[in-house]
């Protein structure tokens, strides 16, 4: 069965749009203020609620999601997101202002102490915060608590080292954090060199940055060395959650030797991307560490109560309030539904699934064995191009060009939502884009939306708005 | 697929694919296929007991019940206006709610041009020409600005300077991505909730590399020399950035009026209500800062029909691309909350949203005019136009008074001993009587 993509247009565009259907612009001039504290006029779409609706069910049957199909994007781990979620958060006692006194939100604190309590156990961690706001905040957090945990021992230590197959956040959360980033080789078997590992770490390591399965998928079998390492010349170990999938009820980072680690609960817990997000990035702590954690954390009282409190050598704040709420309340419910055997059974699940598709793909795919993802190769084909056939098969394609140890890469990740029916449709649509031609490859895809984009153009000459457009306006200052 | 099923309820393999399966990949049990020490090993007892669906919605249902039922009129920096329903029922459409973001942008046109039309919204209401739509909050969104700054700085300048009434926990986010990028940050001071400006100027100098100011102010006050202070940033070649959120937007005058450089804020004011602090971080600059702007920008390209068609853009200041070198680490962010403004946004029109400002105006007015008749109370205390909220100076405790109010169902800020604070919007203008009557009988 083949997914093909709805296609609204009209003339030379697709669903045009909003301020394009109908604007009104209003004079300001009976505002309740001084005429010199107020704009003069303000145009704006201004579409009545039944255009408004088909508008943006036009736009959603003009996007893919996993409800779509098979969504098989390496490192984002696109798993089905159960309905029971949003139920659960559209709750209405959910929707509290964050300033409401503690006594007054026993229920939501009670969530969020319970959430930091078995993030802990599936972490192996001892101590949890809630509050950065996605997977990168939540490294950013884990390095803010790295170097108050350093400064508060008088160790000036300046690095931190990222091998490089790490996701790109790695290296920007470090700098952000004003570390320099020390790049880490890879061994030929696409793991940890554990001699480049003995000569990059110092006296001024302060952390290593490390995913377990890594990027290709592989589990770091020496992980105890690696952290061993690391300890032994005074720095930390983070573990980078993206790839936690993998190891529900399997292994856990803190018993690996991770000090600090962040869950991305939009992947590894099914609570939807949102088209990239809101997600949630919790960060959790071996003991040593809490007390660096950000402000406010939860806890709950000798009395049975929950409060809020500042930890004694608090990092400060990574978010304006406590973070993504209702994300956080969707993985939640998602542990809660599948308890230790569904979770452990996710995992399982999903590495099945990969090693399934890893098997039956004609794709070379270099190193082994597999975890819940694999980096399969396009040899001499563009990795673009074999992504945009396959959108003509209706599936959504691998995440391509990287990591760029593998020439011309398509990560693979098909989650354990995926039967073996779609992964055999998975199967056929590589397989079709492996047998394709040049001009096949470089002309695809047909049946979207949209035909193949120039993103080379529009970068050339930037149009971030409607009045930036042709027909709108100039594209400098509106 | 019922709650009895063992295992994930939402793998849909049956036993017998999984042999298949497991028979292709050569393995007989799933097991094998973990390549994991043994010394790391663990046994999954997590300690996590399953429940059904009903029993899982039930559980957090009564959980959540737990909170009080109260009626809210916090502000201070988390404002909720009534979201139409319409915002519910088309951004929960699953196509959106499920999508990631947009790499393959010819599969995910309907997601690009909604987060285009989000960023025109913005463009529109703060005259400045280039909008992100990938903030986490307005603390966050702030951080950014001041890194932004530190990138683009003309001058050798560290010092970002804040209002003294910046909500600490503002401040605290600004300091972290501050100490990171090697910057300061010092306060300058108030007069009568708004910015000093004769201190304003003594304190900025060849050193200051951003200004920074908001309007409407935490306490609700209207800024009345806002150009003044861009004036003065730009003399010293520091940038001005501002922070406010749309509805103010729609009223107030325009950042590119009075030479703001950055405008941050929060989006998620509208289309997301109450999330226990949940947003969407603002962020709108000038054209001549595009390269070294944070996160996601949505652009118009067209395909090989020769169509119009929307992409992301300028990718190459990003994490996956640059590296440390990127403009920000922002990955996974908030769009699915910009495509909830942006509904919001488009439902009001200029009309309704016009209406909504002012109101926020008319509505605080009259609020504070009635807690003023109240014996032992004064308010507002700052002699100036307020948008949504304004303090109320109490003879009894503040803390006290908060307390006898939240024990009659409301919620209100006790901001030091003898100050309240009340916000008011469309949201919970409609218990303002009670609200009246109760602190007449309590203060």
């Amino acid at each position: 069965m083949r997914y093909d993509q709805a296609r609204w247009a009209d003339e030379d565009r697709y669903e045009p749009l909003l301020i394009e259907k109908r604007s009104e612009t209003v004079e300001i001039d009976d505002a309740p203020l001084p005429e010199e504290l107020t704009r003069d006029e303000l145009t704006m779409a201004a579409p009545a609620e039944p255009e408004l609706a088909r508008h943006y069910t036009r736009l959603s049957q003009e996007t893919y999601g996993v409800d779509s199909g098979p969504f098989p994007l390496g490192s984002c781990t696109m798993k089905y997101n159960p309905a029971l979620l949003e139920r659960v958060a559209s709750d209405e006692n959910a929707a509290v202002h964050p300033d409401r006194p503690d006594e007054s939100v026993q229920g939501t604190l009670e969530v969020m102490a319970t959430l930091q309590e078995w993030l802990g156990r599936i972490g192996g961690m001892d101590a949890v915060t809630l509050q950065p706001p996605a997977g990168a905040a939540g490294e950013y957090t884990g390095l803010l608590i790295t170097r108050a945990y350093h400064e508060q021992r008088g160790e000036d230590r300046t690095e931190v080292v990222v091998p490089d197959s790490a996701h790109g956040t790695n290296f920007a959360s470090a700098a952000m954090a004003g570390f320099d980033v020390v790049e880490l080789p890879s061994g030929d078997d696409g793991r940890v060199n554990l001699e480049a590992l003995e000569a990059a770490v110092g006296e001024e390591t302060a952390a290593l940055m490390l995913t377990n399965p890594n990027t290709l998928g592989l589990f770091e079998r020496d992980i105890e060395t690696v952290t061993e390492v690391v300890h032994d010349a005074g720095g930390l170990v983070y573990y980078d959650g993206a790839n936690l999938n993998a190891l529900l009820g399997q292994a856990r980072p803190g018993d690996m030797g991770f000090d600090v680690m962040h869950y991305n609960v939009h992947k590894t817990f099914a609570t939807p991307h949102g088209g990239g997000g809101p997600g949630a990035g919790p960060v959790g702590v071996r003991e040593d560490l809490a007390p660096y954690l950000p402000a406010p954390h939860v806890r709950e009282t000798d009395g049975g109560t929950y409060e809020r409190y500042e930890p004694a050598h608090s990092i400060g704040k990574v978010h304006g309030f406590e973070g993504n709420w209702l994300v956080l309340l969707k993985a939640y419910a998602y542990i809660r539904r599948l308890g230790d055997e569904g979770l452990a059974d996710a995992s399982a699940k999903a590495v099945l699934n990969a090693n399934y598709l890893a098997e039956r793909i004609d794709f070379e795919v270099p190193y082994g064995p597999f975890h819940h993802e694999f980096v399969a190769s396009a040899g001499d084909r563009d990795a673009a191009d074999v992504a945009k056939h396959m959108l003509d098969h209706g599936v959504h394609p691998p995440t391509t060009k990287w990591p760029e140890l593998v020439e011309e890469a398509l990560m693979v990740e098909p989650t354990e939502a995926e039967s073996r029916e779609t992964l055999d449709l998975l199967v056929a649509a590589f397989d079709a884009a492996g047998d394709a031609d040049a001009d096949a490859l470089e002309s695809a895809p047909h049946r979207t939306t949209a035909s193949r984009i120039d993103q080379v153009a529009a970068a050339r000459s930037p149009r971030l708005s409607w009045r930036a457009l042709d027909d709108g306006g100039s594209r400098t200052d509106p | 697929m019922t709650g009895t099923r063992e295992g994930s309820p939402y793998a849909p393999h049956t036993d017998a694919e999984t042999r298949a399966m497991l028979e292709t990949v050569g393995a007989d049990d799933v097991d094998e296929l973990f390549d994991i020490p043994e010394a790391v090993q663990f046994d999954r007892a997590f300690g996590i007991e399953a429940r059904d669906d009903a029993g899982t919605a039930r559980e957090i249902a009564g959980t959540l019940a737990e909170n009080d039922d109260m009626t809210s009129f916090l502000g201070r920096g988390h404002y909720v206006h009534h979201v139409p329903a319409v915002v519910d029922r088309l951004s929960s459409r699953s196509e959106f709610l499920t999508s990631y973001t947009q790499y393959q942008p010819e599969i995910a046109q309907g997601f690009l041009q909604a987060l285009f039309e989000y960023q025109s919204m913005l463009v529109d209401l703060t005259g400045l020409p280039v909008a992100n739509a990938s903030m986490y909050d307005h603390a966050t969104a702030l951080g950014e600005a001041a890194t932004l700054a530190a990138r683009v700085r003309s001058t050798s300048g560290s010092r970002v300077l804040v209002p003294e009434l910046l909500p600490l926990r503002r401040r605290s986010v600004l300091e972290n991505y501050a100490e990171g990028a090697d910057l300061t940050v010092e306060s300058y001071p108030t007069d009568d909730g708004n910015a000093d400006l004769d201190a304003l100027t003594s304190m900025v100098d060849s050193d200051t590399l951003m200004v920074y100011a908001e309007n409407p102010t935490v306490r609700g006050t209207i800024e009345e020399r806002l150009s003044a202070v861009g004036d003065l940033a730009a003399d010293s070649e520091a940038l001005f950035c501002l922070g406010t959120d749309p509805v103010a937007l729609s009223l107030l005058e325009t950042p590119a009026s009075v030479g703001a450089d950055v405008v941050v804020g929060d989006a998620g004011t509208l289309g997301l209500g109450h999330a226990h602090g949940m947003g969407h971080g603002l962020f709108v600059t000038r054209e001549q800062f595009l390269r070294q702007v944070p996160g996601r920008l949505v652009g118009a390209g067209t395909d090989e029909r020769g169509r119009r068609a929307y992409t992301l853009t300028l990718q190459t200041r990003e994490q996956h691309i640059r590296r440390e070198r990127a403009t920000s680490n922002i990955c996974t962010n908030q769009a699915w909350v910009a495509l909830r403004t942006a509904i919001h946004l488009a439902w009001l029109g200029p009309d309704g949203l016009l209406e909504l400002a002012e109101r926020a105006v008319r509505d605080a007015r009259t609020l504070a005019s009635r807690v003023d008749d109240i014996d032992g109370v004064r308010a507002p205390v700052h002699d100036r136009h307020h948008f949504r909220e304004f303090l109320a100076a109490t003879d009894r405790p503040a803390p006290e008074i908060r307390d006898a109010l939240l024990d009659r169902g409301y919620a209100v800020h006790a901001v030091d001993d003898h100050r309240l604070q009340l916000c008011v919007t469309d949201a919970n203008e409609h218990a303002t009587d009670g609200l009246v009557a109760a602190l007449s009988e309590v203060a």
